[in-house]
């Protein structure tokens, strides 16, 4: 597990000179921001905004006529326009759309419940020692535990509803988060607690005012992560046993082999998960806007 | 040179208590660091001084010589072992609201503006936002950061973080103003410049300040007193007047007058066969 240091705590005293940076932190001013959108939409400076969809054509394209040619069975590897026909039929079937509020559901009430007692953890092992001590052999230990792997004894201890699946999402979303509240909460950089303790701050104001806005970009990590770790929980508590939600219409599928259909399933998920990582990083360019961005916290 | 003061009567009992020519008052000071597993170390021995009040002083010293040691003793972020150490006629047992300082790096909060960075010490001791705010805009406008009130500070350059810093150290009218090495990290020039706006913010504020400094040009231009620590352990080799007139131009730091105690001063380091 590492943790990448974020360019927080950096060297605040050098001005960095930039002028299109995101959030509330860009230039005020009319030409920064001017500067910002031209940067945006110079192909130039960004070849990315044609290299991206151009290498999601030419794979499309190559996948639909290249297929037959190579002699691959369309049963195995179904080309794109059956995939998407496919993802058309299910997505007008209002049962999918049952089976997809049942993950979405299990995944999001697990990830608040995981990442709501990771963030209370969290805050607990940073800032009293005693807890640290007692607890953090016990995190240590059980985070080496493949946590997927307990996802049979979530569905004998809380059956083959829902519960077993928040249950999964929860333990999932926890770990990553808790390790990032944890280091964010330490990372604060020790000048700025000195600086306050001069002024006469007392502990909860140095929390508040220094470790807490320091550990921000850590948590997002946390919360990106962890949104996606609690719709493979989710995911995988249905595999092993489920009456509804998008893991058991994958076993479905797959049972009828109807791997168009799984293809289907899986980019619903896709999309689910993307679109769950855009939000939080929307949020944390609003909220944590100091931050640099690009920084890869890994659990 | 207009005298502006920035009017306003300091009001702590313990300020009127104080002797204005000890508002500063450190008496046999030792400072000895234990750590676990080493022998334990004397930084500061036998430190007398006195400050009068208004005054400026510098402290200048090879590196760990503890002249830092000596002004977190006086900020109260380390206890000291022997002695005492009075600040405006209070003991010194803790930080306390009579202090500002300012650090080497500017260390604001990158997720504050500017203004909101100067009300930090308002904030923490729970004084009245209303009334601090508009000295924290005067003061941004006295350091020439008007208009930067809403910036953030990655949008600012060093030398404008660090009199945002210097702002935030007077917002709440401390009797005290403590600086840690504040222009070390900045280029020579911008030094140079903020040496002079230094003074003119002294002259217009009055606050009793006490500079650590390992330059000694800059501790003879801007003080009226310099203190020189001895190498490890911190001792005082002297105490030196600067008669040189005020106000000081930039010229006045390469004249001969304060050449001589430039000189004087680096004897000591010299002698010592420590250079810095």
């Amino acid at each position: 597990m590492t943790v990448t240091q974020p360019e927080t705590s950096g060297d605040v005293s050098k001005n960095t000179g930039k002028t299109g940076r995101t959030g509330k932190s860009a230039g005020k001013g009319p030409g920064a921001s001017a500067a910002a959108r031209r940067r945006r939409f110079d192909l130039r400076e960004r070849p990315e905004l044609v290299l991206v969809p151009g290498v999601f054509v030419v794979v499309v394209v190559l996948w639909e006529f290249a297929l037959r040619p190579l002699g691959i069975d369309e049963y195995v590897l179904p080309r794109p326009s059956q995939i998407a026909a496919a993802l058309q039929t299910q997505l007008s079937d209002p049962m999918f759309w049952t089976h997809f509020q049942v993950t979405l559901q299990e995944a999001l009430v697990g990830y608040v419940i995981g990442v709501a007692a990771a963030l209370l953890l969290g805050t607990a092992i940073s800032q009293i020692r005693l807890v640290e001590r007692t607890f953090m052999p016990y995190i240590v230990a059980f985070q080496t535990v493949p946590k997927v792997a307990l996802a049979p004894l979530f569905v004998v201890w809380f059956g083959f509803g829902m519960t077993s699946k928040i249950v999964m999402a929860a333990v999932i979303a926890f770990f990553p988060m808790l390790v990032n509240v944890v280091e964010g909460l330490r990372s604060a950089d020790a000048d700025r607690i000195q600086m306050l303790k001069v002024f006469g701050a007392g502990r909860f104001q140095v929390f508040r005012m220094v470790r807490l806005p320091s550990a921000l970009p850590f948590i997002f990590a946390g919360l990106d992560i962890g949104i996606v770790f609690a719709v493979l929980g989710a995911v995988v508590g249905e595999f092993i046993g489920a009456k509804e939600g998008l893991g058991y219409l994958l076993l479905q599928t797959n049972y009828n082999f109807d791997i168009a259909g799984m293809f289907a399933v899986l980019i619903v998920l896709s999309v689910v998960g993307l679109l769950a990582h855009m939000l939080i990083r929307l949020l944390q360019r609003k909220i944590a806007f100091w931050a640099e961005e690009n920084q890869v916290i890994a659990s | 040179m207009a005298m502006k003061t920035l009017g306003r009567q300091p009001a702590t009992a313990a300020r009127q208590g104080a002797d204005e020519d000890s508002w500063i008052e450190v008496a046999d000071l030792r400072k000895v660091y234990t750590p676990r597993r080493s022998e334990p170390t004397t930084a500061l021995q036998d430190i007398d001084f006195q400050v009068r009040r208004g005054e400026f002083i510098s402290v200048v010293g090879p590196s760990g010589c503890g002249k830092t040691t000596l002004l977190k003793i006086l900020a109260g972020l380390i206890p000291y072992g022997e002695g005492a150490v009075r600040v405006a006629g209070r003991d010194v047992d803790g930080p306390m609201p009579e202090i500002g300082m300012v650090f080497q790096e500017a260390t604001l909060l990158p997720w504050r503006t500017i203004l909101q960075n100067v009300m930090v010490p308002v904030e923490v001791q729970g004084l009245s936002r209303d009334a601090h705010r508009a000295q924290a805009r005067k003061l941004l406008e006295m350091v020439g950061l008007d208009g930067f009130e809403e910036q953030y500070p990655s949008q600012l350059s060093g030398g404008m973080q660090q009199r945002a810093g210097i702002c935030r150290a007077l917002v709440h009218d401390p009797a005290v103003l403590l600086m840690d090495e504040p222009f070390g990290a900045l280029d020579a020039m911008t030094r140079e410049y903020m040496n002079v706006e230094l003074l003119r913010i002294w002259q217009q504020s009055g606050q009793t300040i006490v500079l650590v400094t390992h330059s000694i040009p800059e501790a003879v231009f801007l003080s009226d007193r310099v203190i020189v620590l001895t190498p490890r352990p911190g001792r005082i080799a002297e105490v030196i007047d600067i008669e040189m007139d005020r106000p000081r131009e930039l010229g006045a730091m390469s004249s001969d007058q304060a050449g001589v105690y430039v000189d004087r001063i680096r004897r000591y380091f010299n002698a010592a066969g420590v250079m810095d």
